[in-house]
């Protein structure tokens, strides 16, 4: 009997991760409806532990293994990924208690919303087959619709909720027609079977229309021009903290997820895809450049910058080689660092409960605050890719595949769009170390602290040893071709 | 004979008329998660022709996930609809314009 079940049951191994994180998760939830808000440290403190122990159960898992009969995979390329994930999701929760508990939004269903999403998007970096891709995106989407909500009697916060959650249940609408005819062109949804379908034939107009609306609702999660629309308004309206998740652990998720839909299911039909992402990629570098040089809010300019980030890492999928994915990699772990940081130089601008986000605001920050000016200098500069900080390497493997796979067009465009984007980086710099003072903010939050030390830390030292994150970066991208 | 290409069509017809009415739309944002609903539903009329026509059931597995995740969709779209409302007092498409992109 029990042999009988073991040939039945699948392999249950490679998800533990998922699953250590959905019990948790479920434990935490029981936690918080009986001890009520009384047990929102308690959660608070859970779901960070559950967070860095799933972290490390995930860095220990080795080889490349498929169960859930083929719809679940766990590679180098899934688990380095997850490891970005579940490090932006757990910094989040550090970035998030000081001002929630500020601004009197304090409930323990905040960090419950992190793990389910973070859930989601763990099942998005390991999904091995169209239908579990959906199910993690929509797991991923539709805790972020409320996070973005959640400080529901703010007029801004409900509205960027709205609008997050029309335009991306409209992106996993387009993703999903995609997802139908990609299946009934090819009679399959998993994705080697896509590939063996594909196999050698001109790719028909129903497998093109597919792939076409796929990369739409892709583009969608990712943010890039021309489906970005949401982006700045979102990132403004949602809770500081919550734009701080916005922008880093989700996008570690799509990321994962367009190279495991283009280069897991469709490398065969390289031509295809690569005009699109070619053009989306130089769309979202020349927007998020051009179109951020003109706000005056911080959270609407690092939503602009998101978006050019999102384009200088699709390089590398353009691409299309093993070295472009390593660069993707790269960059999106350097990405990740960039953003972190930026976000906790932005939550510690608070006086007596009020948050500050204009640039003016940062006027002088050099004088009262040296070390927050001097930490958002480094990631200013590295975001405009000087070197020797960490954002330079990240563009340097991009552009160094781009040029390798004979695009060389689109490298030298980003680099172009790269020096006009350094105006709006170096615009705060400036306005940090030679505008007049202003009164000074109040200390900051132990969190903030440890987020602000380690992601500067990755920033300013990643040159002295970059060998070990670019190796991991180069398995993760072995492991897909 | 009502062949494959029909309901093909039928599904086209819906998913565009469900895009439009996302962005035509300028009443209010009601319509707007009907016409969400309209685009799942064009997905599963085409997943559940192209399950029969291939004579495989992975389709029908697939359009039943999709209506299982569209209740859950519905339900948050209407909560966070309600939220707004309350501080809005108004569902109108022109009033949520707060921020401007």
């Amino acid at each position: 009997m029990i042999t009988h079940l073991h040939s039945v049951l699948p392999s249950i191994g490679p998800l533990l991760p998922e699953i250590i994180l959905s019990v948790g998760v479920l434990v935490l939830i029981l936690y918080g409806a009986f001890r009520g808000d009384r047990s929102v440290e308690g959660v608070n403190v859970g779901a960070l532990i559950l967070l860095i122990l799933t972290f490390f159960v995930v860095i220990s898992g080795q080889g490349k293994v498929v169960t859930l009969s083929g719809s679940f995979i766990s590679d180098n390329f899934s688990r380095i990924m997850k490891a970005l994930i579940l490090i932006g999701s757990a910094a989040t929760i550090l970035l998030s208690r000081d001002y929630f508990q500020r601004q009197r939004i304090d409930r323990f269903e905040y960090p419950l919303l992190i793990v389910l999403c973070t859930i989601g998007m763990m099942v998005m970096a390991s999904a091995n087959d169209l239908i579990a891709l959906y199910l993690g995106l929509e797991l991923q989407s539709l805790a972020a619709y409320v996070i973005a909500a959640f400080n529901r009697d703010d007029v801004k916060s409900t509205e960027a909720g709205l609008k997050y959650f029309v335009l991306g249940a409209l992106s996993s609408g387009m993703l999903l027609y995609g997802a139908s005819l990609v299946y009934g062109f090819t009679g399959t949804v998993s994705f080697p079977g896509i590939v063996t379908a594909l196999n050698g034939e001109p790719a028909g107009f129903g497998i093109i229309l597919g792939i076409v609306f796929v990369a739409a609702g892709v583009c969608f999660k990712l943010a890039a021009v021309p489906f970005h629309m949401w982006t700045p308004d979102v990132y403004e309206g949602s809770p500081t903290p919550v734009t701080a998740f916005f922008a880093s652990a989700p996008k570690m998720a799509a990321m994962a997820m367009t190279v495991r839909v283009f280069i897991g299911a469709f490398p065969d039909v390289t031509a295809v895809w690569q005009q699109i992402i070619v053009f989306v990629a130089i769309a979202s570098m020349a927007l998020g450049s051009v179109a951020a040089i003109g706000q005056t809010n911080i959270k609407r300019l690092l939503a602009y910058s998101s978006i050019g980030n999102v384009g200088y890492a699709l390089i590398g999928l353009a691409a299309g080689s093993e070295e472009g994915i390593r660069g993707v990699v790269i960059y999106m772990i350097i990405y990740l660092a960039m953003t972190l940081g930026a976000f906790a130089v932005l939550l510690a601008l608070r006086r007596k409960n009020q948050m500050f986000e204009t640039i003016d605001d940062l006027s002088g920050l050099s004088r009262t605050h040296p070390w927050l000016a001097f930490s958002l200098a480094a990631m200013m500069f590295s975001l405009a890719g000087i070197p020797p900080l960490a954002g330079f390497f990240a563009k340097f493997y991009v552009f160094a595949a781009a040029i390798k796979a004979g695009l060389v067009t689109l490298a030298v465009i980003g680099v172009v769009t790269s020096v006009v984007g350094a105006f709006y980086y170096l615009r705060l710099v400036k306005v940090m170390y030679f505008d007049e003072p202003k009164a000074p903010y109040e200390p900051m939050d132990p969190g903030l602290r440890i987020v602000l030390g380690l992601s500067s830390a990755v920033v300013v030292l990643f040159f002295l040893a970059p060998a070990p994150l670019v190796s991991a970066a180069g398995a993760a991208a072995k492991s897909l071709f | 004979m009502i062949g494959l290409s029909h309901y093909l069509t039928v599904a086209a017809i819906l998913f565009t008329l469900g895009v439009l009415g996302i962005f035509i739309n300028r009443k209010n944002v009601i319509v707007i998660l009907m016409s969400i609903e309209l685009i799942l539903l064009a997905v599963n009329i085409n997943l559940v022709a192209f399950s029969t026509h291939l004579d495989d059931i992975t389709g029908q597995v697939f359009a039943l996930f999709v209506l299982t995740v569209a209740a859950a969709e519905a339900a948050i779209g209407l909560a966070i609809l309600v939220v707004f409302f309350r501080n809005r007092g108004s569902i109108a498409v022109e009033d949520v314009s707060m921020m401007k992109g």
